[in-house]
């Protein structure tokens, strides 16, 4: 069974003006629509990559797998279970555990306030666990020395930081960490470190990861599945290999086709038209029609639904006609 | 040869603290000729926006230029007044930054910002300003120009705004441009298109360019030629063909490697161990060695050779070998 069962979630925000603005201005309400009608399931020990830029809504689906955003339709169910409508205290109680985040600014994320050792035990002394020697453990594990569990925050680097966040993620032995960006704001050398480290933790303590990126060669890197979201709705799922040789949706091959590369010096590049929509007023049919080089009539009618294709699922009128260009 | 459009000879910046002078950057030397781009790469706190600043005059005091000179078109300006500075900025040098939002003024149309840099640089009218601001805009690629003239900097997308700024950058037509980060901010999508935008202003005008950037993957499809700089000083620099492709110095080689890019299909990335050095408490001789694989006892006394040199290109006592990085 899967670890983790998104079905059908949608978020929709209100972003109108305040009641008396609309009111004088005779404005309608606006409503923006973040997450639209999306279902995966993550299998236990695997890592499931989000990716998309922004406004895709990939970091609202992390929210809600969370628990920190309740979906407006549709449900998250983890190990089975649905936090927003069970009612079960210990049931909640015992997934809850189960999850933890780690955010992309490592500098916001922990409080100054606090030594490192309180930081990261807190997951498990806030529901009154054994905590001795905890924080030594974890910090060894994720390659600190256990002397710097006496330390501030403001006395580590960047990737030190990040290494902290992921000793905290650990501490109250989760089996799902919901990775938000997780390495967007390290060098690259660090980058490296950061990655290494999580790969070899998720093989250490079977853990299953939803990484949520924009970077689709640190997701190349690290996903089992990977999902690409636009405008909110997924287009296109499929293992890394597949997605990155023979994508079957546009919008993703115009991603890979668009991001630089190392090997491409001197690349001349037909830089991809348009920019992403305004989500509060998305184009009808594909979202995608107005830059999609492949768009007929009927795409701009009629939403594709996301069915299965090869290996993977993709949502598109014409999957599987578009060609890399760069491809070898 | 021509001359170069920018030259740094020896450039060091210094911050005197209470605690000590730090040196953000120490003794970097390079040229970028007419129509060139010099992509200058490194990770945070390696000293490349430091470089950008020195070399247009904004530096925050108390950090000062307190050795070497920066030459534009022969000519030395490292000290020229503020008042000397203010004409060579925006009129000579054009700049970009990071952040498209923060580089606009809120409260002005953009055909206002766009007219009035315009009045304060080239000698022309009102009008004949103006038309030049819709060429401007039209140049870098928004749509009908003349209605976005009294539109205001919110009113634009992040990548639209981002094209506002470079066509601000170059109204005067600058010999020089000087782009920080200029995509770091944005989508994949927008960055490619802000790229082959850059490239094809460069190209057009004869311009020289400095770009300064982390992505090792923006750089690679950007610049002519490639600075690579570690704790202030220059490692290495060189054709980007050579730089990326074979590389000398081993902080380059790692950089490189630990690119997901570059490991695609592997296990494990190439990490370097460790983390920059802080400005307070840098190593002597080489400032990589603590983190080198190469490392030997002369490196830990005596800083790495020279660089800027015709024979050699890597700040490295034991650079790498072509043969060796084919084995």
């Amino acid at each position: 069974m899967s670890l983790v069962s998104v079905q059908n979630l949608t978020r929709v925000f209100d972003v109108s003006k305040p009641w008396l603005n609309r009111v004088i201005e005779r404005l309608p309400k606006r409503m923006l629509t973040a997450v639209s009608d999306v279902s995966f399931e993550i299998p236990a020990r695997t890592t499931y990559a989000l990716v998309g830029e922004s406004g895709s809504g990939k970091s609202t689906i992390g929210k809600m797998v969370v628990g920190l955003l309740r979906p407006t339709e549709g449900h998250v169910e983890i190990e089975g279970v649905d936090l927003v409508t069970e009612t079960d205290a210990a049931v909640i109680d015992r997934i809850r555990s189960d999850i933890q985040m780690i955010f992309q600014d490592p500098f916001a994320s922990l409080n100054p306030r606090w030594r490192v050792r309180d930081i990261i035990v807190e997951p498990v002394a806030a529901r009154g666990g054994d905590t001795v020697g905890l924080a030594e453990k974890l910090l060894t594990q994720v390659g600190l020395s256990p002397d710097d569990a006496g330390k501030y925050p403001h006395q580590f680097s960047g990737g030190q930081r990040q290494r902290i966040c992921v000793a905290r993620a650990l501490a109250s032995e989760p089996k799902l960490i919901v990775c938000d960006e997780p390495t967007s704001a390290l060098d690259v050398s660090v980058q490296a470190q950061v990655l290494n480290l999580m790969s070899d933790l998720k093989d250490e303590h079977g853990l299953t990861y939803l990484f949520i990126s924009h970077d689709l060669t640190v997701v190349r890197h690290m996903a089992d599945t990977i999902g690409v979201l636009y405008l909110g709705r997924l287009v296109e799922e499929a293992a890394p290999g597949d997605l990155f040789t023979k994508p079957a949706h546009p919008y993703t091959a115009m991603l890979i086709e668009a991001a630089p590369r190392l090997d491409a010096f001197g690349r001349e590049v037909e830089p991809p038209e348009g920019e992403i929509p305004d989500p509060t007023d998305p184009p009808s049919g594909c979202a995608f029609h107005p830059r999609c080089p492949l768009a007929t009539e009927i795409c701009s009618v009629e939403r594709p639904r996301l069915e299965a294709f090869g290996s993977g699922r993709v949502a598109c009128h014409h999957a599987g006609e578009i060609a890399l260009k760069g491809a070898a | 040869m021509d001359m170069p459009v920018l030259s740094l000879r020896n450039l060091t910046v210094d911050i005197p603290t209470r605690h000590g002078t730090l040196r953000p950057v120490d003794d970097v030397s390079w040229d970028i000729a007419a129509g060139e781009i010099l992509g200058v790469v490194g990770e945070s706190g390696a000293g490349k926006s430091m470089t950008g600043n020195a070399v247009i005059g904004l530096l925050d005091p108390p950090a000062h230029i307190s050795a070497g000179e920066v030459l534009l078109e022969g000519e030395r300006i490292d000290n020229y007044t503020l008042a000397q500075m203010r004409r060579v900025r925006g009129k000579r040098i054009g700049m970009v930054f990071q952040d498209p939002l923060t580089s606009l003024n809120p409260l002005l149309t953009i055909g206002e910002q766009l007219s009035e840099t315009i009045l304060r640089h080239l000698d022309v009218s009102r009008s004949e300003a103006d038309a030049r601001a819709i060429q401007g805009l039209d140049e870098v690629g928004i749509p009908s120009a003349r209605n976005r003239m009294g539109a205001y900097p919110h009113e634009f997308s992040g990548g639209m705004r981002q094209r506002v700024v470079i066509a601000l950058a170059l109204c005067a037509e600058p010999t020089l441009l000087i782009a920080d980060e200029p995509t770091t901010a944005l989508d994949v999508s927008v960055q490619a298109q802000i790229i082959a935008l850059l490239k094809r202003l460069c190209r057009e005008r004869g311009m020289a360019a400095m770009l300064v950037t982390h992505d090792m993957g923006v750089i690679a499809e950007t610049a002519d030629r490639v600075a690579v700089m570690y704790a202030g000083r220059l490692a290495e620099i060189g054709p980007v063909s050579q730089i990326v492709g074979q590389p000398r110095h081993p902080y380059t080689d790692g950089l490189m490697a630990s690119t997901p890019a570059a490991s695609a299909g592997q296990a494990r990335l190439r990490q370097i161990p460790g983390a920059m050095p802080r400005l307070n408490r840098m190593p002597d001789g080489c400032a990589f060695h603590p983190r080198c694989p190469r490392a030997q006892d002369k490196c830990r006394v005596n800083p790495g050779p020279k660089v800027g040199t015709a024979d050699e290109r890597a700040a490295c006592w034991f650079p790498i070998e072509q043969d060796e990085a084919a084995a």
